[in-house]
């Protein structure tokens, strides 16, 4: 018989002296955001015009896509550090689509679908393949999808042999650069993803399940939620999404590159998941967290760049801010 | 002290001498001096940020800044290099030191998962040696006997003429790999010896893995855990320090871009070589083993290259880096799972 | 003559929160005698304990040790003060060597300041010996049984030269024989004038091996007695805070309800083999009956019930509702109807992070999806239903699971099962860590769904419980079904025997 004394109930609901504690945890992304753009309002010039928008939105539409893969991940007490590799991996195989290498002659626009749905297919196979290691194998999942970091970006430049693929091919390009109601494709695809996984998580079987395995995955498995399948879907989800984060990317610059898409990608999502309030030991999640936490990340770089600070003093914020957010974070919870 | 061979640990020696075997079967030259004293140089560094990372592994957390910190503790180094060698490798590791204090703090004092806060001193790091290195490379000295640190023989002063002559006979061979043993070799070697006697002589490697194996347990029994742990990371910093300084000797400048990699690299030796991600249980020279695997990989591949047969790029060594950890991981679960319960 | 006590604990005062753990306890040990402290689950004997070692601090109240004031801030300052702790759950390091978990913290070195390994060897062989324990001090301690994992513990403690050790539960995994070794030494701590402190909830143990005994109850010291003037049925009820008469007459649990007449078979087990513990399981349950699983810690039980719910792969044949079954995850069983509570509602039972409302449904979840999506309204009047149906007391449904009391928590886990409709469900430990009022609630619950027809088989490790509640038994010991005992045949005696001998006689 364990030592199960009746622990008391702790206190239902916190005492006044740390209220204004709670109001920030809830909305302490929100709060620090709404902070860094006053600030900037202040002192940066030119801060408030759409070209500024427009160039802080773009930097984070990968970050968030990949974030919100990243998300889900970690909300099963996971981690995926392969994105930046499986990132690459999609960004080298795509233009061999819609360049016509693959396929010569053929419609155009077949090729184009097929350089969009082929990649990211395949990244999503390299997520099984780390979901398959996890539950599975019941490999720790840092390790298991290190695998992939070491050998999938290496796997890119094979295909590639290293070369730098430069094109031109405007209709693919459309995905990331075109632009509809003046707001760049990307950014609408950053939205819709990251509106549907949190739609997703907050309402549906599989969403609550999530959160259920990172919470208690011992318990969860006696309750009966399917623990090895949807483990599996989650590295799925993040390797699809690093897919698409890979296209977006060569997109934006008409090439690419093997040995630099998505390099060091891990690191930026696993961050911008913290700072936006996400627990990194699972159990409990927020995709608008992530997409504020990224927002807020960007925000210190730009107003560090556009205050004349180099960009190497924004790694220093980037790694401040991260651990202030968890330290904010672990004070809550205490 | 009884030597408990588990089971992954011994299987690495024996993958590294398959894999050695395999070498010097198909390649020329591939046990030659040139390339044995090649591969030990350039590994060293690699070597030293395993080290680290085997001791914080066993107490079961992770150093994902110890690449950063390299390159920025070669551009530390470089800068003082001039002044001295001593000054040169006193002020390289003195940064690795104090980054993996800061780590160390975080980690211990803070209590923050030791996953994000060394990302964050990672992130510190670069910025830190990027800023410092003004975003260029830093070159080091020559004059002041630094660069000897990475691109020398320490008892090459004492060589005898005839030991690389080509009448030298074994004897002479033998004797011409402790005379050219390069200096970086020195450095990790020593370290190693040092690093094995802290953790089976010293209470300190004791508590080290038991802090590992269960840490509430081990503050149950009084020891302290938090020093422990503390001192692990600045160890972990210091050897990155260390390894900064044997790359900017060896390749004579300061790289702030450096040490991408490095910490995957690391861990990936170190799991290779069986110590336990989970902490508790690990071997000092199993790293070492994992660390000369992983490294004889890329040699490997240029002397396929080199036979022409094949036209392998340099990219397939992570790739082959990748499989041969997937197979380590595959094997550590099933030996787990066979042990008692 | 008034004998100078070794360690005097008055007026003890501790909260957690807004609820009382310790209301002007007291608790005082003789130098070299045995006392026993016994209280049912919640009744303040570990937290006595934890504010004695410094685990916790004291809200108010005095304690003097060896006549000083006494002030431990953790379990290492109380150890080097002669207060000894041995916990129930072995906190040393599997990994490490018995040598290494006998000496972590008190190194043995040599003279260049390198640790002194032959030394430690010896040191550890011969405090084994005392033990009269012999084992390779070299090994693991991970590859000894808990047993001997236990007596190193016990060993490390009382080599701190102790003037006080406490055994809180220490007994849990040891046999008999283990068990007797462990009375040897602790009567040789005392004839070193050593005392002890002996926590237990098993009768006989504490007549056996103590000289005093204080029981607490709800947070107070209620009796204090030399064991000889106390007779078991007198402690029991002093315990329970029960009129002695009323206690012969109405029994010590709630299960006194009528039962009703048992219908068809729901479920047997033949001879079947669980990993390493189990190896000769058999067991029968049917419609509307209660049939209880006893057996010591460590016989199988709750390996038997994990196999049955599909959670362990087992060997041998289960049959359910007339046909044999392979579950092989616990999703299956559940998708036939069976449902299980876990003894450890903590680590395998409530996701701490989530709601009530999410804790309750969430076996039901996939039965509350239309096309993937939640229905949060049905979801919602089954949570209403049931808060009110078993009296789950939460602020809200919304509230989070673990601010709630381990009796609501256990409600909330009950209801689990409960919204599906099950036809047969496995309680491990259903009462473990539940203050008396909730106890109560969930064994007339549990007697009014069988009633109802549900098929229940109970793990329990209180007598009274099995003895009062169950209309069969089976009695597990070292992994094998040795009784098989009806209503009317299983009594305390029978059960206490066949646990510890194999034989109902």
């Amino acid at each position: 018989m364990s030592v199960n004394v009746e622990q008391p109930a702790a206190q239902p609901l916190r005492a006044a002296a740390f209220a204004p504690g709670l109001a920030f945890r809830r909305f302490g992304a929100l709060i620090a955001l709404a902070l860094l753009i006053a600030l900037n309002l202040a002192i940066t010039p030119h801060f408030a015009s759409e070209q500024t928008l427009s160039v802080n939105l773009t930097q984070i539409c990968t970050i968030v896509i990949v974030g919100v893969g990243m998300t889900l991940v970690i909300a099963t007490g996971g981690i995926d550090l392969s994105v930046g590799a499986l990132m690459a991996i999609a960004g080298a195989l795509a233009p061999a689509f819609f360049t016509g290498k693959l396929f010569h002659g053929g419609n155009l626009y077949v090729n184009i679908a097929f350089s969009i749905v082929v990649p990211v297919a395949v990244a999503g196979l390299f997520g099984l393949f780390n979901g398959w290691l996890v539950s599975r194998f019941r490999i720790q999942p840092i390790i298991a999808t290190l695998i992939l970091f070491i050998a999938g970006r290496g796997i890119a430049q094979v295909w590639t042999n290293g070369d730098l693929q430069v094109f031109k091919a405007p209709q693919f390009q459309a995905i990331a650069i075109g632009r509809v109601l003046g707001v760049p494709f990307q950014v609408w695809i950053m939205l819709v993803i990251v509106v549907v996984a949190a739609w997703v998580l907050r309402r549906t079987v599989f969403g609550r399940q999530v959160l259920a395995i990172g919470g208690n995955p011992a318990a969860a498995r006696l309750a009966g939620v399917p623990v090895s399948r949807v483990t599996c879907l989650v590295y799925v989800i993040s390797g699809l999404c690093s897919g698409v984060a890979g296209l977006i990317v060569i997109a934006m610059n008409s090439a690419a590159d093997a040995n630099l898409i998505g390099m060091g990608m891990e690191l930026d999502a696993i961050a911008a998941v913290a700072v936006g309030g996400t627990l990194l030991s699972g159990g409990k999640a927020t995709i608008f967290g992530t997409l504020l936490g990224a927002m807020i990340i960007q925000l210190v770089r730009y107003t560090l760049l556009a205050n004349g600070v180099p960009d190497a003093a924004a790694l220093v914020a980037k790694a401040v801010l991260i651990v202030l957010a968890v330290w904010l974070q672990q004070q809550e919870l205490t | 002290m009884r030597l408990r061979f588990s089971g992954a640990g011994g299987g690495v020696v024996i993958a590294l001498l398959l894999l050695i075997a395999f070498g010097a079967w198909r390649y020329d030259g591939f046990l030659g001096s040139y390339n044995i004293l090649t591969v030990l140089r350039y590994n060293s560094m690699f070597a030293l940020v395993g080290l680290g990372m085997c001791f914080v592994i066993m107490t079961g957390g992770i150093d994902l800044s110890v690449g950063s910190v390299a390159a920025m503790s070669s551009v530390v180094s470089a800068y003082a290099s001039p002044y001295g060698w001593v000054a040169g490798l006193t002020a390289g590791v003195g940064a690795g030191v104090a980054a993996g204090s800061l780590n160390g703090f975080i980690i211990s004092k803070m209590r923050i998962l030791p996953f994000i806060s060394s990302l964050a001193v990672m992130l510190a790091a670069s910025g830190v040696g990027l800023l410092l290195a003004n975003n260029q490379t830093v070159s080091a000295s020559y004059a002041s006997g630094f660069t000897a640190l990475g691109q020398g023989n320490l008892l090459s002063a004492f060589k005898p003429e005839w030991v690389d002559g080509d009448n030298a006979g074994w004897l002479g061979v033998a004797l011409g790999l402790l005379f050219n043993f390069p200096t970086p070799a020195w450095i990790a070697l020593v370290a190693y010896i040092i690093g094995s006697v802290v953790l089976n002589q010293l209470a300190f490697g004791r508590h080290v893995l038991a802090v590992g194996g269960g840490e509430e347990a081990s503050r149950l029994m009084g020891l302290p855990a938090d020093r422990t742990v503390f001192l692990v990371y600045l160890v972990s910093g210091g050897f990155a320090g260390l390894a900064g300084v044997i790359l900017a000797a060896q390749f004579g400048a300061g790289q702030p871009i450096e040490g991408i990699g490095w910490e995957l690299f690391a861990i990936a030796s170190v799991v290779v070589g069986g110590t336990l991600l989970t902490g508790g249980k690990g071997s000092v020279f199993a790293t070492l083993a994992g660390v000369l695997l992983l490294g004889l990989i890329f040699t490997i591949l240029n002397f396929e290259n080199g036979m022409g047969w094949v036209s392998l790029s340099a990219y397939w060594q992570s790739v082959v880096r990748g499989a041969f950890l997937f197979v380590v991981v595959i094997l550590q679960t099933r030996l787990t799972k066979s042990a008692p319960a | 003559m008034a004998i100078e006590p070794l360690l005097s604990m008055r007026n003890i005062d501790k909260r957690f929160g807004n609820v009382a753990a310790l209301i002007d306890a007291s608790l005082e040990v003789r130098p070299a005698e045995v006392m026993g402290l016994i209280g049912q689950n919640g009744a303040g004997k570990s937290t006595m304990i934890k504010v004695l070692n410094g685990f916790c601090s004291r809200d108010s109240g005095e304690i003097a040790f060896a006549g000083r004031p006494w002030a431990a801030s953790s379990p290492q300052v109380a150890q080097r003060g002669g207060v000894s702790t041995i916990f129930q759950e072995i906190n040393l390091i599997p990994f490490r060597s018995v040598t290494e978990n006998i000496y972590l913290g008190r190194e043995l070195r040599n003279r260049i300041g390198f640790l002194d390994w032959r030394g430690m060897y010896k040191g550890a062989r011969d405090l084994l010996a005392e033990f009269g324990v012999t084992v390779d001090v070299q090994a693991p301690l991970g590859e000894f049984s808990t047993a001997i994992q236990q007596m190193v513990a016990i060993a490390r403690a009382v080599s701190f030269d102790a003037k006080l050790v406490v055994m809180d539960e220490s007994t849990s995994s040891l046999d008999e024989q283990e068990v007797a070794v462990l009375f040897q030494t602790i009567q040789r701590l005392k004839s070193q004038g050593v005392a002890v402190v002996f926590v237990s909830h098993k009768l006989d143990e504490l007549y056996k091996v103590c000289d005093r005994i204080t029981i607490m109850r709800d947070g107070r010291t209620v009796a204090v007695a030399a064991m000889r003037d106390m007779t078991k049925l007198q402690l029991v009820a002093t315990m329970l805070g029960r009129d002695l008469a009323e206690v012969r007459k109405q029994g010590a649990t709630a299960f006194s309800a009528a039962a009703t007449a048992a219908g068809e078979e729901l479920l047997s087990l033949d001879n079947i083999s669980v990993g390493r513990r189990v190896s000769g399981a058999t067991l029968a349950v049917r419609r509307g009956e209660i049939v209880g699983l006893a057996g010591l810690l460590g016989s199988g039980r709750t390996e038997t019930a994990r196999a049955i719910f599909g959670a362990d792969p087992h060997k041998g044949e289960i049959r359910y509702q007339g046909k044999p079954v392979e579950f092989s995850e616990p999703r299956e069983a559940i998708a036939a109807g069976i449902g299980f509570c876990s003894e450890d509602r903590k680590h395998e039972g409530i996701i701490p992070g989530m709601s009530v409302r999410e804790n309750l449904t969430l076996a039901l979840l996939p039965a509350l999806g239309r096309s993937g999506i939640v229905d949060e309204t049905r979801q919602r009047a089954v949570v209403d239903r049931f808060i009110k149906d078993i009296g789950i007391k939460c602020a809200s449904p919304e509230q989070r699971i673990r601010e709630l009391s381990g009796g609501n928590q256990q409600k909330v886990m009950l209801a689990r099962w409960l919204c599906m409709d099950p036809r047969l469900i496995i309680f491990d430990e259903p009462t473990r860590g539940i203050d008396v009022g909730a106890k109560a609630e969930i064994q007339k619950l549990i007697r009014r769904l069988a009633n109802e027809g549900l098929g229940v088989l109970m793990v329990s490790s209180e007598i009274e419980e099995i003895v009062e509640g169950a209309d069969r038994t089976f009695v597990l010991r070292e992994g094998k079904t040795v009784a098989h005992l009806d209503r009317k045949d299983t009594t305390e005696g029978a059960l206490l025997n066949a646990m510890a001998h194999g034989a109902t006689a």
